[in-house]
């Protein structure tokens, strides 16, 4: 079943056009991974979805409702988290004030707060500090866990490996790979193997539009196919 | 340079600002008579101030809005309050205190409102139209400001206004050689209660958790659920109430007041909320403080420099913080 469905959309940001018709559908469950090069649109177009940039043509579709126009708050309401590539914590909070600002009703629920412990057990160690004096790799697990502190739909995550150390990334993918039981995931990554260890289904962008799609287990076995649209050496 | 800054760390940081300032002052002032009346002249000016800044900077910080129209809320406050007091002579007049209470807290009360009512027509009319494009935010809040002061010369006309003070409020205490005005005690106080209860709206509740994350990253907010358009409009109709008791307090405190109030206290509301920091209410407490108390002791020590020293002040702070002293994380 299909949870997010994006057809033709097109975004501008200022007068240059960015997206040139993105389209492709999300279904519900697992990982689907957005790839493609830098500059291709990727992050413009998790904007897009999040309201963040208004497309200028196209739909957006999301559990059967359409989205597109709609503003960021009231996208994110109907179940959406987002986890933008600069991780948007707020440094000046503390760990917990950030949490308990994604909290529907400003309260933590007992049993998602321990699921984010186990996952991330920085989150409980370093609950009272202030989330500037964080390392990278905590401060993406604070933008994780503020994701999944209320029950979601669909995650948006945007480069979550970026600049982090290998261990980083593992545990990410551990606590990743624990989420998508639960929650629909769809991420945007350059780290192909990070990507290929998570995703079932994927798309590759590029200058603004699809150029492939389909199961990442085809696309990881593809070495010419994954050359031609990311310049991966085979 | 970094030295310096590590090392004022260590013993309470920016925040011993005001104490280092006041030492020295002891220092070249000589006389403690003096130094005290100055003093306690810095802080009471300080907090007034402060009561004028703290919405501009908790404006600039949440909404990137570039608002110099905020004094026209000054120069109203200022005005209606005076007008309040005028019209309740009667009551000050009178020898029962209850009564001048009353009447100061109903001044107070109607610029607080005046001030709530003001800020809701210029965001929603004026404001809005023009978020995040900054020069037409100066040019459209320019502009407004002209039309404020004009609408204030043809209500209340363009000679000076007498504004009556409650007489428990006149006069000094004299302890040994020190006098202390109680206006300006008065003035403190309210100045105090004001910045105790922001830091609890900030610190303590689910709407001040929001403003202080919508300083850093607006965007954010708004994937969270949260509607910012909704906090602006709360932001900013308490900024210009803040600036309009900032304003009726300082009124008390000059006791003669002309249109151009305003006008002549927003240079000073700018340094405060430059120096302090962005969207930071400590930050605007401090600046405000060490500005009251800069602007007292030059006035005394070096009267020729009175007018240049707040700029040279935060030219100095610039250099050292280019974000000000306590500016709120970004």
């Amino acid at each position: 079943m299909t949870l997010l469905s994006v057809k033709d959309m097109k975004a501008n940001i200022d007068q240059y056009a960015v997206l040139h018709g993105i389209s492709f559908d999300v279904p519900e469950g697992g990982v689907f991974v957005l790839l493609g090069r830098n500059g291709a649109g990727k992050t413009t177009t998790l904007r897009a979805i999040m309201g963040l940039w208004q497309p200028s043509a196209g739909s957006v579709t999301f559990q059967g409702q359409v989205i597109a126009g709609m503003g960021t708050a009231d996208i994110a309401r109907k179940g959406i988290a987002y986890v933008p590539e600069n991780m948007g914590i707020f440094g000046g909070l503390t760990v917990e004030e950030n949490l308990i600002l994604a909290t529907a009703k400003g309260k933590f629920d007992k049993q998602r707060l321990q699921r984010i412990y186990d996952l991330f057990p920085a989150i409980e160690k370093f609950w009272t500090k202030q989330a500037w004096s964080l390392s990278g790799g905590q401060k993406q697990m604070l933008a994780v866990a503020r994701a999944i502190i209320e029950p979601r739909a669909l995650i948006l995550v945007d480069e979550p490996t970026k600049g982090l150390a290998p261990s980083i990334v593992a545990a990410m993918g551990e606590a990743f790979r624990e989420i998508a039981q639960t929650t629909t995931i769809l991420l945007v990554e350059q780290n192909f193997n990070f990507a290929r260890s998570l995703g079932r289904d994927m798309a590759v962008i590029d200058d603004g539009r699809v150029v492939h799609s389909g199961s990442m287990v085809d696309f990881a076995a593809d070495k010419a196919l994954q050359g031609q649209l990311l310049g991966l050496s085979a | 340079m970094n030295k310096l800054t590590d090392t004022l760390g260590r013993f309470g940081g920016v925040n011993l600002l005001p104490v280092a300032l006041a030492a020295i002052a002891f220092v070249l002032i000589g006389a403690p008579s003096s130094w005290v009346t100055l003093t306690i002249a810095g802080l009471s000016m300080g907090m007034m101030v402060f009561l004028m800044a703290s919405g501009l900077s908790l404006v600039f910080g949440l909404m990137d809005v570039m608002n110099f129209g905020h004094s026209a809320f000054i120069s109203f406050g200022a005005f209606v309050a005076a007008s309040v007091l005028a019209a309740l002579g009667g009551w000050l007049d009178s020898d029962s205190i209850l009564l001048a209470c009353a009447a100061l807290a109903l001044a107070l009360i109607a610029a607080i409102a005046f001030g709530l009512a003001a800020g809701l027509f210029f965001e929603t009319v004026i404001i809005r139209p023009v978020y995040r494009d900054h020069l037409r935010q100066i040019l459209i809040t320019m502009g407004a400001l002209i039309v404020s002061e004009q609408i204030i010369l043809a209500v209340w006309g363009g000679t000076p206004v007498t504004v009556p003070r409650p007489s428990f409020l006149d006069g000094a205490w004299i302890i040994g050689d020190v006098s202390i005005e109680k206006y300006r005690i008065f003035a403190f106080g309210i100045g105090a209660v004001v910045f105790a209860g922001l830091l609890a709206l900030l610190n303590r509740t689910r709407v001040g958790l929001l403003i202080r994350a919508g300083v850093e990253n607006r965007e954010m907010v708004e994937s969270l659920g949260f509607k910012i358009n909704r906090l602006f409009i709360g932001v900013f109709m308490l900024g210009s109430a803040l600036a309009a008791l900032g304003g009726a307090m300082w009124a008390g405190y000059e006791t003669l007041i002309t249109p151009a109030l305003g006008g002549e206290m927003m240079i000073v509301v700018f340094i405060v909320v430059i120096i302090g920091g962005l969207g930071s209410i400590e930050g605007t407490l401090l600046g405000a403080i060490i500005v009251g108390l800069t602007a007292n002791y030059i006035g005394y020590l070096a009267p020729k420099l009175a007018l240049a020293s707040n700029m040279l002040l935060m030219m100095a702070i610039l250099m050292w913080r280019p974000s000000g002293l306590r500016p709120a994380v970004k």
